[in-house]
């Protein structure tokens, strides 16, 4: 089954290459770290996922590349053609003059009605490609122009034309401290758009990203080609193909589920043996996680950890709520990895943070005439307030604590099916 | 990729366009090797085949054949534009982009807008036109002139106008040179508040200069070169400040190395539109996030380094000392004090090889000692361009919307004030057919209300920042 790619903007387009760059390594690894019957099993499981083929060998990522400016789009295509070894489509490209300048309005309301039958029929010709359709990876940022606003009128595009295909969009959640000054804006147009028209969302920080390169890789001069790369071998460590139920001979068919979250994988690890966890760590419940993991030994993990109850709601029970993914072939250069991916409370915070930056902005009307101009007016900010304070709310349910008088599974249909938010946790 | 045009009015506004030209040729020479007229040349060069006659000649790809600029000049004396056309950079302009007479508007900002405006007008909207039609995709008019002169203040301010009726989807960025208080035009407060009402209501974007800034700024570093202060190993001759290796191989003035920064400004500025870097911005970002009223867009730049370091490999002190430097009022192209007074937005562009950790590092180091209004506390908007200017391996330019202009407002709203009392010089003025004294009243108005504006900002600045009460849901 495969996936389709779209990526937009600056950053959808720079990740999207570091994604795929990171899959065709590590599928093309020679240290697979098992037989060579597993090996080809899980190079061409990755490639049928990911790429399709061309005549003279050289395969084709299943990708759309939209932009709304050309620079980082041209730049794109050259890096990966001088590569060498796996290209985009010259013709899956969707590209204009001039930007979006940063506004939501712009990319939603003028971009999006503008380019939409060129941008659909690009995402149609990919998806005639596959054999059979699993779904599609949508990447952008909330922070700019075009992959929030654009992004988004896309993504509700994809639920009304494949509404039986899963779509999970990653999002980059900005630095705390301003790449741009309406971020704020941007992202709760995005969030509250993006609620009620993805089915997942894969949340990266850029702060906790760049934390990682700092404290973990210890580099020097963090560039946005270190933070894109560290991301990439993330969701390279969560999508390459694992197998679903113990013994089974077939990889996994459907790459993307619902409900998890990832966290990085943790390079060099020696054993997988007992997790013990201290009792008196509070953590984000969560009401799901999957681990997967790769290599060495992962028959034998012990995973009890993870089903402890104390991850998890009160109103769950661990064995429900937790799933683990395996395969002997290790990842990238990794003797053993993990990833975790989990659906917790661990974006309240950052969530909160940016609503109240947000609302503060909003109470003085700064900036508003620029997004007034394109057709995004006031209520459709409250309305987008609205939404992200209710999904706030509800978050803010999921601990032990508040027992709650609720009404239990009913209320929580809501979150579940509507699109679950997902985060990245160190 | 979008192009731009340059629109130069007046005498300064010609001089500095003419270092505008001659630097921007300099770098896309000095970054294209190979010379194939690519798409960031595009932005404000055209590619010419000139053996063609009449329109016909453009040609978009392969080598570059000979470039134009996509500018207009306009000037009433024909002095500065005629050494330009007889300098080294007159194959550059085509005589068709030029509107020129001969008598001059006599420092008297009437005569510029309302007798050389209304009789130029048809010309002046022909040759834009003309300059838009050569573009694949415009986006901005960028407009240099001075406020205290005539022609340069008068008729580049009637231009605003036209731009804004006839091109209303581009954006007007204006780089206006404030006359300082030992000025030698007695009418230049006159001209400047006539000019400012103007500003205030056609412009998208202002970026203030003030010559007594540039001089200060020329003299320091003078200072610092002879004294010897920069060491052995520092090239004090870099492209900011001097003209060695330029087209044209002139006797050095003091006007020169100061018109040079502002050139520099206009180049750093669009660097981001034009290069590849990791993180791109776009002239339109430039007034989507340093704006946040439509009123409130003037924006205090400085620039740095402002010298040479011989040494490539800068450790990051020397790096941040940069970003330091950036804020300190010595480097601000107008007399201001950002640090003191209360920051709406700021925008960093660095050139170069400076990494995203680099930046955060440095507005970590920077924020505590700025002050950020309260709906804005992390107000920065950041852009990495790869490209580094000529003769610098990075560089950064600081654009700050910040209620550090006011002072310089109010000392014109002043200056005007005084010679308006006095009636002196007016009679220039009311002699001119459409002028009367309701004219500087409504300009004068203008500017005060500008100036309430930003002191109402100001009042906030004591005031605790308080998170709003946020919507509460029933559920």
């Amino acid at each position: 089954m495969s996936v389709v790619t779209v990526q937009l903007g600056q950053c959808g387009n720079q990740i999207g290459f570091e994604v795929f760059d990171a899959l065709y390594s590590d599928s093309h690894c020679p240290q697979g770290l098992c037989s060579k019957r597993e090996n080809e099993a899980y190079q061409a499981s990755s490639k049928e996922r990911f790429f399709s083929e061309e005549e003279n060998g050289v395969p084709i990522a299943r990708a759309v590349l939209v932009d709304m400016e050309p620079k980082v789009i041209n730049q794109t295509l050259s890096k990966a053609a001088q590569s060498g070894q796996w290209k985009y489509a010259q013709h899956s490209c969707f590209c204009q003059k001039e930007g979006s300048g940063n506004n939501w309005a712009y990319g939603y309301s003028v971009h999006g009605p503008r380019h939409e039958e060129s941008i659909m029929n690009l995402i149609q010709k990919e998806v005639e490609k596959c054999d059979s359709l699993s779904g599609f990876f949508i990447i952008m940022s909330m922070a700019g122009g075009t992959g929030s606003g654009l992004g988004a009128f896309v993504t509700q595009n994809l639920q009304d034309q494949y509404s039986n295909s899963l779509k999970m969009n990653q999002i980059i959640w900005p630095y705390g401290t301003g790449e741009v000054i309406v971020q704020n804006y941007n992202s709760v147009l995005t969030l509250s758009h993006l609620y009620r028209s993805s089915d997942a969302l894969l949340v990266h920080e850029n702060d906790a990203v760049h934390k990682i390169c700092a404290k973990l890789m210890n580099i020097k001069q963090i560039s946005f080609s270190d933070i894109n790369q560290v991301l990439a071998h993330q969701l390279g460590s969560v999508f390459q193909p694992t197998y679903s139920v113990e013994g089974s001979c077939h990889y996994r068919r459907n790459p993307l589920g619902i409900n998890w979250q990832i966290r990085p994988p943790l390079p060099g690890l020696p054993t997988l043996g007992k997790v013990s966890l201290n009792r008196e760590l509070h953590f984000n419940t969560s009401i799901a996680n999957l681990v997967i993991l790769r290599g060495k030994d992962v028959h034998s993990a012990d995973l009890g950890g993870f089903k402890d109850p104390a991850l998890y709601t009160s109103w769950l029970e661990p064995i429900d709520a937790f799933n683990v993914w395996k395969t002997q072939r290790a990842f990238s250069k990794y003797e053993k990895s993990a990833a975790l991916v989990s659906n917790s409370q661990f974006l309240l915070k950052p969530l909160d943070t940016i609503v109240g930056k947000a609302w503060n902005m909003f109470a003085s009307k700064a900036y508003i005439h620029q997004y007034t101009k394109f057709g995004i007016e006031e209520e459709d900010f409250l309305d987008s307030f609205t939404l992200l304070e209710q999904i706030f709310h509800l978050k803010q349910l999921f601990k032990k604590r508040s027992q709650g008088s609720l009404g239990g599974a009913a209320v929580w249909r809501l979150p579940l099916a509507q699109g679950a938010i997902l985060e990245t946790q160190d | 990729m979008t192009q731009s045009v340059v629109v130069q009015v007046g005498q300064c506004g010609n001089q500095i366009g003419c270092c505008f030209w001659d630097l921007a040729l300099r770098e896309h020479a000095a970054v294209n090797q190979q010379g194939i007229y690519d798409e960031a040349i595009s932005s404000f060069f055209r590619n010419v085949d000139t053996r063609v006659v009449g329109d016909g000649g453009s040609i978009s790809k392969g080598k570059i054949c000979s470039l134009k600029a996509r500018a207009v000049l306009i000037d009433m004396e024909e002095g500065v534009v005629n050494e330009i056309l007889q300098g080294p950079l007159r194959d550059v302009f085509d005589s068709k982009q030029l509107i020129t007479d001969i008598s001059g508007s006599g420092n008297n900002w009437a005569v510029g807008h309302k007798v050389f405006g209304s009789l130029y007008r048809e010309q002046i909207l022909e040759k834009l036109r003309k300059s838009a039609e050569h573009c694949d995709c415009l986006q901005c008019f960028f407009i240099i002139h001075s406020m205290g002169g005539g022609t340069g203040s008068g008729l580049g301010t009637f231009l605003l106008k036209v731009l804004e009726d006839e091109f209303p989807e581009v954006y007007r960025f204006v780089t206006s040179v404030y006359p300082s208080a030992e000025d030698d035009v007695i009418t230049s407060p006159y001209n400047s508040i006539l000019a400012m009402k103007e500003l205030n209501e056609h412009a998208d974007c202002v970026l203030p200069i003030d010559n007594q800034s540039l001089f200060d700024i020329i003299s320091k570093i003078d200072l610092m070169v002879n004294s010897g202060k920069l060491g052995t190993t520092i090239k004090a001759k870099s492209l900011v400040t001097s003209s060695a290796g330029a087209v044209k191989k002139r006797h050095q003035k003091p006007f020169d190395a100061m018109n040079n920064i502002v050139a520099n400004l206009l180049l750093n500025l669009t660097s981001s539109a034009r290069f590849e870097g990791s993180l791109n911005m776009d002239l339109n970002e430039i007034s989507m996030n340093l704006v946040p009223f439509p009123q409130l867009h003037y924006l205090v730049s400085s620039l740095t380094p402002l010298y040479t370091l011989a040494d490539v490999n800068i450790p990051t002190r020397r790096l941040d000392q940069m970003f330091s430097d950036a804020f300190s009022k010595d480097h601000q192209l107008i007399r201001a004090d950002p640090k003191h007074s209360l920051y709406l937005a700021c925008a960093l562009m660095v050139r170069g090889n400076v990494q995203v950790s680099d930046l955060r590092r440095n507005i970590e180091r920077l924020k505590p000692s700025l002050r950020f209004i309260s709906w804005n506390q992390e107000g920065w908007k950041t852009s990495l361009c790869s490209v580094p200017p000529v003769g610098h391996s990075h560089s950064l330019l600081a654009l700050a919307n910040n209620t550090c202009v006011k002072p310089t407002f109010m000392e014109l709203r002043d200056r005007f004030t005084r010679l308006y009392k006095k009636k002196a010089h007016l009679h220039h003025y009311l002699q001119i057919e459409g002028m009367e004294e309701s004219c500087f009243m409504e300009a004068v108005s203008s500017l005060s209300r500008l100036i309430e504006e930003y002191n109402q900002l100001d009042a906030t600045k004591s005031m605790p920042v308080e998170d709003l009460p946020r919507l509460s849901i029933a559920m």
